[in-house]
């Protein structure tokens, strides 16, 4: 185990400096400049403002001093978005508000998913089935940032029993957003609980359960669920991917400080260092639950050997 | 299974029900129509602060306002600061020797009156008022030295210092160059007494004195912070009627303004606290409007049309004009707008009115001039607009016959121009609209649009690489000069191969002899306007830009600037709200 980890690791640090390296490369084939006055200075005038972000240094020399910078985990500082803040402290910053909206988000949504694929695939072909069938297909094909309009629209300004927007009142400001974004894993899971259970539900070692009399709800929970959660785990990463890039849109529904708003707009004011740092964090974030995905493979399914080479 | 079949549609008639209510309420979905009834149920407590308004005059107790942003506050060190946010910040909780004041004149602020001026008008000598800093230091002629060098500096790399100092403070350009910061036009005679040195006169060097860049910075606080300075409220020093707090540059969403009582004037502030939370989309920013939590929130294209009629709505003229640069010289050819005639055909081809009533629906106003309304004032009030008055018109059948002279000119019964534009949904409506009106009322005239991100239309822009482009520009200092002085021969901002000596030695005039002479001065730039776009139709006028914005009755008296801090709260107050 450890032996693979410890490759896996490898892997990781390959792919995340060839990431560190395109990004850096796109970036600067981004035509314009990240002065944003930059239609009013002279020539001049912005070559010297440029030179005091040495972005007048050759190309090779400002990639490796950030990569030297990166190694050592100096992610530089902003250029116009937050003038001179460490990005490294603009990213820790933000990162509260967005964790907390996508756990609850993902939380809530997984869970109230499984509990709809597993009724559903126990109560086959019953209008809970269907419901939960409709949910789901709502949940997969509609962006998250709809159902924020509508949830903001619904239940903060014509209901008024949550705040409209901000990141002022605790809890109370988490739940809209949260909930816009557990729909999609609500209904990711829903429907992949819903497929596995019924597969397993028919399989001989359930028939042979029920012939030595246990109960209906010890099937489904005891001997059935466990192994319809194997697929789930699958698209836990990609749900987590989709859980990020769905609250850049809702963090600006919702103004809240986050770390996807932040990202949106610094691409947009072409702050190169936050763009890099946000890319960085990203990746990192991803590629580590894509690793811990892998190891509750094992964890939950012993059938599954990560090593390899012991067949 | 029937009844299976019932749950199904029962549902899809839940969910589609839901999106078609909500789209009603005018929410997100701007896609859809959204002119159903329900629209007008959601400010259903409008009524109740209309009433408001009757007792009005009175401040009420609670004196809060709470306000949104529209972006992060990118940097509150007045030197290196470049953008909307961060100069309407500073122009509430700092000050400079001016301030503009309700009528948008620059009057003394930390300057004791009006300073004294050497009769070659190059030598302003100013008194300071006795003023504190937030932390009960004295505000001394040495913080405008040490702020003004600072912004020169070209280790700080303040884009605006160079920008708005050079070739008006004497050395400006040198110091930010590398030379000797002393070398700089600015001296501190005593603690009280400012001297500064211009490089040529420079009639609306009052107006100058209110703008971010020149405001004063305490050295040795500057200098003790280091790399700390303007990271976070704490880490600055206030002079203006207010005082940051909440605020650090590392962290988003918001901060807060509350009455600062260091100030000279603080018994002109009425304010308490104002609250601003950063808000990116136009739809929650109205959401928290309707539901109290904001007291103003700004109406952008699509909600000025389903808002527009609201008894909240408040309007606001900019100053900011917008308008098509005939590039008349591409990739070293000259194109077919080199031509004066087919210039004057295109700049009167396409109806203005109908732009800003029917595509941009804000306010704004049709423009047949460069100079916009309501900015520039002569000494006894007169605007800038009643000397010079319209230089053109949309005039369809005129511009056909300036068409087909121009033609036969050069030669060509048809003719493709590129229209470069931006990549906002409304930059590219009204682009349409332009090339639908020029086309249908040219004939043989082919537009083809071409839309690009800002920074691609800036590269463009300077290596020539168009043939129309819809720009627009905004006042840097309250003169008719910072609109006109960008079209002499081989201004950055020309970059479409204009040239006109005639205009060229009004600017000019205007700029050096005629500096003293006020109305000389005035009626130069007057006519320099009037050759750039009624002779010559090197540009042509399209609009000035209005704002929207929803307001509370009970929020009063908060005044918008033409340029420098968009907006002052120094005389705002709360009277009404229960």
């Amino acid at each position: 185990m450890a032996r693979y980890i410890g490759k896996r690791m490898f892997y990781m640090l390959i792919t995340l400096i060839l990431i560190a390296t395109f990004t850096f490369f796109l970036m600067k084939i981004l035509p314009g400049s990240p002065i944003a006055s930059a239609d009013r200075l002279s020539p001049e005038q912005r070559a010297i403002v440029e030179a005091s972000y040495g972005l007048d240094r050759p190309l090779p020399v400002q990639y490796f001093d950030y990569m030297f910078g990166l190694v050592q985990g100096d992610l530089g500082v902003s250029i116009n978005q937050f003038k001179g803040a460490p990005v490294t402290d603009i990213i820790l910053n933000r990162i509260g508000p967005s964790a907390q909206i996508g756990f609850q988000g993902m939380l809530f949504g997984t869970i109230i998913g499984i509990l709809f694929g597993m009724i559903a695939a126990v109560k086959q072909n019953s209008w809970i089935d269907y419901t939960s069938t409709t949910v789901a297909i709502i949940g997969i094909s509609i962006p998250s940032f709809v159902f924020a309009s509508l949830l903001q629209y619904w239940l903060a300004v014509e209901w008024q029993l949550f705040p409209v927007a901000f990141w002022k009142d605790g809890f109370m400001s988490s739940v809209l957003p949260s909930l816009a974004l557990a729909m999609f894993p609500l209904a990711t899971a829903a429907r992949f609980i819903r497929s596995e259970m019924i597969e397993v539900l028919g399989s001989d070692y359930i028939t042979l359960a029920k012939a030595k009399g246990a109960s209906g709800s010890e099937i489904a929970f005891k001997h059935a669920f466990r192994n319809a959660l194997i697929p789930l785990i699958t698209v836990l990463g990609p749900m987590a991917v989709s859980i990020l890039t769905g609250s850049l849109v809702v963090e600006q529904i919702f103004a809240i400080p986050g770390i996807g708003e932040q990202f949106v707009t610094s691409i947009i004011v072409q702050d190169f260092s936050i763009i890099m740092g946000t890319t960085m964090f990203f990746s990192i974030f991803l590629i580590l639950v894509i690793l811990l995905v892998d190891i509750l493979y094992g964890v939950i399914d012993p059938r599954i050997r990560l090593s390899g080479g012991k067949n | 299974m029937k009844n299976s079949k019932l749950f199904w549609l029962l549902g899809l008639v839940l969910v589609l029900g839901m999106f078609l209510a909500a789209c009603g309420g005018g929410d997100e979905a701007e896609e859809e129509g959204t002119d159903t009834p329900t629209e007008t149920e959601t400010p259903a407590e409008g009524e109740g602060e209309s009433e408001g308004t009757e007792t009005a005059g009175e401040p009420d107790a609670e004196q809060v306002l709470n306000l949104v942003e529209s972006a992060d506050i990118p940097t509150m060190d007045s030197a290196i600061a470049e953008d909307a946010v961060a100069f309407n910040i500073l122009n509430n909780v700092n000050e400079g020797l001016f301030r503009l004041n309700e009528e948008n004149v620059a009057i003394p602020a930390l300057a004791e009156g009006e300073p004294e001026i050497s009769e070659d008008g190059l030598t302003y000598t100013f008194k300071l008022r006795d003023a504190n800093w937030s932390d009960g230091t004295p505000i001394t002629a040495n913080d405008f030295v040490f702020s003004w060098q600072r912004a020169l500096d070209p280790a700080v790399g303040s884009p605006y210092g160079p920008y708005m100092m050079a070739g008006t403070i004497a050395g400006a350009t040198e110091v930010s160059e590398g030379a000797d910061p002393s070398t700089l036009g600015v001296v501190a005679e005593d603690d009280k007494t400012l001297v500064v040195t211009l490089e040529r006169p420079t009639p609306y060097f009052m107006s100058l004195m209110a703008f971010g860049t020149f405001y004063p910075q305490n050295e040795e606080f500057v200098t003790a912070q280091g790399a700390d300075y303007a990271q976070t409220s704490e880490n600055l020093l206030y002079n203006g009627p207010f005082v940051l707090s909440n605020w650090d540059i590392t962290q988003g969403g918001g901060w807060t303004m509350e009455k600062n009582p260091e100030y000279w004037d603080a018994e002109t502030v009425t304010l308490e606290t104002i609250n601003v939370s950063v808000v990116k989309e136009t739809a929650t920013a109205i959401n928290s409007y309707d539901t109290g939590d904001i007291d103003r929130a700004g109406l952008s294209a699509e909600y000025a049309l389903q808002r527009g009629e609201d008894p909240d709505v408040v309007k606001e003229l900019e100053p900011t004009l917008f308008y098509l640069k005939f590039n008349q010289e591409r990739n070293g050819e000259e194109t077919p707008l080199a031509n004066v005639n087919i210039r004057k055909a295109l700049s009167m081809a396409f109806n203005k009115q109908d732009l800003v009533d029917v595509v941009l629906a804000n306010g704004s106003l049709p423009a047949n001039y460069l100079v916009p309304t309501e900015f520039a004032f002569t000494e006894n009030g007169e605007d800038f607009r009643e000397v010079n008055g319209d230089l053109t018109e949309f005039n369809a059948e005129q511009a056909k016959e300036f068409w087909a002279t121009g033609l036969e000119e050069i030669g060509e019964t048809e003719v493709t121009l590129e229209l470069l534009g931006g990549d906002s949904e409304l930059a590219g409506k009204m682009d349409a609209y332009l090339k639908d009106q020029m086309e249908t009322n040219l004939e043989g005239l082919t537009v083809n649009l071409k839309a690009v991100p800002f920074a691609v239309r800036l590269e463009l822009d300077e290596s020539q690489d168009y043939d129309i482009q819809n720009s627009g520009w905004g006042p840097d200092f309250q003169d008719p000069m910072t609109f006109i002085d960008l079209f002499v021969t081989g201004s950055s901002h020309n970059l479409m191969s204009y040239s006109n000596e005639e205009f060229d030695s009004l600017v000019e005039q205007a700029k050096g002899e005629l500096a003293t002479d006020l109305e000389g001065r005035w009626q130069a730039m007057a006519d320099a306007e009037r050759i750039l776009i009624e002779e010559d139709a090197a540009i042509a006028p399209i609009y000035q830009r209005g704002l929207m914005s929803l307001q509370k009755p009970y929020v009063k008296n908060i005044i918008s600037h033409p340029f420098g801090g968009d907006y002052s709260y120094k005389w705002a107050y709360i009277s009404g709200k229960e």
